[in-house]
C-alpha cells in the first residue's frame, strides 16, 4: 500500500485497469509481495484468524438476519425457530454464538502479543489505536448481539449495562433514555441493538482496513523487535506466511468446531434459554466471559461512577500505552524485568476474569474468615479483584513508563538474520515463542 | 508454541466458564445418570423418547406447555416417532393419529367464529392454559414453565430435571415449608429464611410449587418396561433434552466429518508449510 511496487501487469485487461484503479497493484503488494519478517512465530497468526473470525460473524449474522424477529414477542422463538426449522439454522446459529467467543480468544492473543513485543511503538503507534478501536467495536457489537435472543441473561444484563451510563453526571440519564428509547429495556431498545448490531461490524471491517493500512507502511513487527536491515530480513507474504497463517487458521478451526459441534452452550448461560422476563431477576446477572475482568474491575470500586470510569478506564490507557512505556527495546526477549512483570499483567487479568465470574463477598479461600476491611473480608473475592485492578493499573502507569528508564535491558542482535544464521539454536531462553524450535 | 497457545486458552476458557456452573444456587449438585446421547457419537434412543413423551404427555402436559413444539416434530429424523418410510414427518400416520386426538381452537374461515377442530401434524401442542394468569390462578399462584427449552435452561439438563423429579423428600426438621409449597433439596432457591436450625447447617435446595408430579407405576410404559419413579424420570427427561435439541444427532454426526476433514486439511497445509520454508534460516 506505500512505497516500492513490484507488481508488473502481465496482461492487456491489466494493463487497463492498472491505469484506471490500480486494485490488482494493491492486492498485489499487500498480500502476494509484500516483504514480510522471516522470523515471525506462531503468536503472529491471530491477525489472519481475527480476519477469518470477522468473515464467519458477517456472513452466519447476514443469514440469521434473514430469519430473526427484533420483536419481545418474537425474539426468542424465533431463535429458537432459527435452530429447529431453518435448514441448518442450529450451525448457523451455534457458529455465530461461539463465533464471538472465538473472536475475543483470538483478540486477546493477538493484544497480549502486542504487548509483549512491544508493537505498540513507534512507528506503529497509529496501528495499535486502530486495535483499541476495533476492540471497543467488537466489545459493543458483542454485548448488543448477547440482548438479541432476549433470554433472561440478554434482557437483564442490557438493564445493568445500560444503566452503568446513568451513574454519569448531568448527562447520564439522557443517555439511558436514548439508549433505552424509552423508560426502561423494551422493544425500542430491542430494535436499536439489532440496528447497531448490524451496523457495527461493517464499521469494524472499514477499521480492520486501517489497521491494515497503518501495517503495511511500517510493516510487520517480529519477535526481536529489531528493524528490517534488508531484504535477507524478509520473505514475501505469499506463499510464507499464506501457508503458515493457512495452518494456523485451520488448526484454530479445530477448537471452534469442537465447541460449535460437541458443546455449543458451554460458553453461553443457561438462564439466557429462559425467556426475558422483567419481573424476575436471574440469581446472579453475569455477562459472558470476554467481558468478565472489566466486570470485577467494575464492581472492585464502591462507587458506581467510580466503577464506571475505571472500567472504561481500563480501556482507556490501552490508547496511550505508546507513550506511556518509555523503553525504546520493543521486545520483551531483550527485558528481562519487564518480561516478569508482563506474566504478573497476565495473570492479574485472568484473576480479575474469574472474580468478575464469582459473587464478591465469597471467600477466595473457602471457610477462612480473616478480618473486615472497609466493606468487605479480606479474603473475598472483591478484595482479590481490588488487587488486581491495582495490579493492572499500576502496569500501565507505573511499572511502564518507570522500568523503560531503569532497567538494563540485555543486547538486541544486529539483524533479524543475524541471530537466526549465527545461532540456529540460541534463541534467547524462556521467550514466549522460539520459532527456531519448529522448522 | 502453539499447543502451548492452545492449552493456555482452553485453561482461560475452563477459569472463566466455571464461575457460570457454580452460580445456579445452593442447591445440591445433580444426580448422576447416564444417557444414550451423551458424548460425541451419543444417539437419541427411540424407545426411551416415546416412553418419555407418554410420560409428558400423560402427566406433564396437564400443566406445562411446550409452545415451541409441533407434533410433526414427533415424526421428524431423530424424533419419538420417526418412520423412515415417513421422510415428510407430516405424513407420518402415527403422528397424525397422536395429533388427531386434540381439539384445536381455530377460526372457521366461513364464518369467523371461533371453532374446535381435530388436530392435524402442523399444529402446535396446544397449552393447558389460555394464559399465564389462568395458569397462576390453577396452581396456586405458581407458573408451570413452558418445558420446550428446558434442558437447555439449566445447568446440567437432563441430570437436574432426573434430580428434581425423583429428589422430592422430607424436609428435614426445622424446616418450615410454606401452604401450597414443597421442599426439594435440587430446586434453585436459598431456603435460609425458613430455615430455624444452626446457621452453618442450611439445607441445600428451594421450595417448589409442584408437587410431586411422578409415582411408581403412574405411567403404563406400552414397550413393557417396568414402571418405576426412576424410569419415567429418567425417559421424560430424556424426551425433554431431545425437545431442547432435536437436531442434536444430526449435529454431533456432522462434526464427526467436519473434523475428519479439519484434520486432514491441516496436515496437509502443515507438510505445505515445512515444504515451503524448508530453505529459510528462521
Amino acid at each position: 500500500m506505500s512505497g516500492h511496487s513490484n507488481y508488473e501487469p502481465k496482461t492487456g485487461i491489466e494493463r487497463w485497469l492498472d491505469t484506471r484503479l490500480p486494485i490488482v497493484r494493491l492486492a498485489y503488494d499487500s498480500i502476494i509481495d509484500f516483504p514480510t519478517p522471516k522470523n515471525l512465530n506462531y503468536w503472529w497468526t491471530f491477525g489472519g484468524i481475527l480476519a477469518v473470525c470477522l468473515g464467519i460473524q458477517l456472513v452466519t449474522g447476514i443469514v440469521l438476519a434473514m430469519h430473526y424477529v427484533p420483536h419481545v414477542d418474537h425474539a426468542f422463538a424465533s431463535v429458537e425457530r432459527i435452530m429447529r426449522d431453518v435448514n441448518y439454522g442450529w450451525l448457523i446459529r451455534y457458529m455465530h454464538a461461539n463465533g464471538a467467543s472465538m473472536f475475543f480468544i483470538a483478540v486477546y492473543i493477538h493484544m497480549f502479543r502486542g504487548l509483549y513485543y512491544g508493537s505498540y511503538k513507534a512507528p506503529r503507534e497509529v496501528l495499535w489505536i486502530l486495535g483499541c478501536v476495533i476492540y471497543l467495536l467488537m466489545m459493543a457489537t458483542a454485548f448488543m448481539g448477547y440482548v438479541l435472543p432476549w433470554g433472561q441473561m440478554s434482557f437483564h444484563g442490557a438493564v445493568v449495562i445500560t444503566n452503568l451510563f446513568g451513574a454519569l453526571p448531568i448527562v447520564g440519564e439522557a443517555i439511558t433514555t436514548w439508549l433505552w428509547g424509552g423508560f426502561a429495556v423494551d422493544n425500542p431498545t430491542l430494535n436499536r441493538f439489532f440496528s447497531l448490531h448490524y451496523l457495527l461490524p461493517f464499521m469494524i471491517a472499514g477499521v480492520v482496513g486501517l489497521h491494515i493500512w497503518a501495517l503495511h507502511v511500517p510493516g510487520n513487527n517480529n519477535p526481536t523487535g529489531v528493524n528490517v536491515k534488508s531484504k535477507e530480513d524478509t520473505v514475501p507474504f505469499h506463499p510464507y506466511y499464506t501457508v503458515k497463517d493457512g495452518f494456523a487458521i485451520v488448526v484454530f478451526l479445530i477448537l471452534f468446531a469442537s465447541f460449535v459441534f460437541y458443546n455449543p452452550n458451554a460458553l453461553g448461560h443457561a438462564d439466557n434459554y429462559i425467556p426475558a422476563n422483567p419481573l424476575v431477576t436471574p440469581a446472579h446477572i453475569v455477562p459472558e466471559w470476554y467481558f468478565l475482568p472489566f466486570y470485577a474491575i467494575l464492581r472492585a470500586v464502591p462507587d458506581k461512577l467510580g466503577g464506571v470510569l475505571l472500567m472504561f478506564g481500563a480501556i482507556a490507557v490501552m490508547f496511550v500505552l505508546p507513550w506511556l512505556d518509555t523503553s525504546k527495546v520493543r521486545s520483551m526477549r531483550y527485558r528481562p524485568t519487564a518480561k516478569l512483570y508482563f506474566f504478573i499483567f497476565l495473570l492479574a487479568c485472568l484473576i480479575l476474569g474469574y472474580c468478575g465470574g464469582q459473587l464478591p463477598d465469597d471467600h477466595v479461600i473457602p471457610h477462612l474468615s480473616t478480618f473486615t476491611l472497609i466493606d468487605a473480608d479480606l479474603n473475598s473475592f472483591v478484595w482479590l479483584s481490588r488487587f488486581a485492578a491495582l495490579y493492572y493499573f499500576a502496569y500501565f502507569l507505573v511499572i511502564l513508563p518507570i522500568l523503560g528508564l531503569t532497567e538494563t535491558p540485555l543486547p538486541q542482535p544486529e539483524s533479524i538474520s543475524a541471530p537466526v544464521l549465527s545461532h540456529p539454536a540460541n534463541a534467547p531462553a524462556g521467550a514466549a515463542a522460539s520459532p527456531e524450535k519448529r522448522g | 508454541m502453539l499447543r502451548k497457545g492452545i492449552a493456555l486458552a482452553a485453561l482461560g476458557l475452563a477459569m472463566l466458564s466455571a464461575p457460570a456452573a457454580l452460580a445456579a444456587g445452593a442447591a445440591a449438585p445433580v444426580k448422576h445418570v447416564e444417557y444414550s446421547f451423551e458424548g460425541p457419537f451419543g444417539k437419541f434412543d427411540q424407545a426411551q423418547l416415546q416412553r418419555g413423551y407418554k410420560v409428558y404427555r400423560e402427566v406433564c402436559s396437564a400443566c406445562h406447555s411446550m409452545t415451541l413444539m409441533s407434533f410433526r416434530n414427533l415424526g421428524q429424523k431423530d424424533g419419538p416417532f420417526y418412520d423412515p418410510k415417513y421422510p415428510n414427518p407430516n405424513d407420518n400416520p402415527y403422528v397424525k393419529s397422536i395429533a388427531k386426538d386434540y381439539q384445536i381452537k381455530d377460526i372457521d374461515s366461513e364464518t369467523g367464529d371461533v371453532i374446535e377442530r381435530p388436530g392435524t401434524s402442523a399444529d402446535r401442542f396446544p397449552s393447558p392454559f389460555p394464559n399465564e394468569p389462568a395458569a397462576r390462578a390453577s396452581n396456586g399462584g405458581a407458573l408451570p414453565p413452558d418445558l420446550s427449552v428446558m434442558a437447555k435452561a439449566r445447568h446440567h439438563g437432563p441430570q437436574y430435571i432426573y434430580s428434581l423429579l425423583t429428589g422430592y423428600k422430607e424436609p428435614p426438621a426445622g424446616l418450615k415449608v410454606g401452604v401450597g409449597q414443597h421442599y426439594n433439596p435440587y430446586m434453585a432457591g436459598d431456603v435460609t429464611a425458613a430455615w430455624s436450625g444452626p446457621h452453618d447447617k442450611v439445607p441445600p435446595g428451594g421450595f417448589i410449587a409442584m408437587a410431586p408430579p411422578l409415582a411408581a407405576g403412574q405411567v403404563t410404559f406400552d414397550d413393557g418396561t417396568k414402571s418405576t419413579l426412576e424410569q419415567e424420570a429418567k425417559d421424560v427427561a430424556a424426551f425433554l433434552t431431545w425437545a431442547s435439541e432435536p437436531k442434536m444427532q444430526e449435529r454431533k454426526s456432522f462434526g464427526f466429518a467436519a473434523m475428519i476433514y479439519l484434520l486432514i486439511f491441516a496436515g496437509l497445509l502443515y507438510a505445505s508449510y515445512r515444504k515451503i520454508w524448508k530453505n529459510v534460516a528462521h
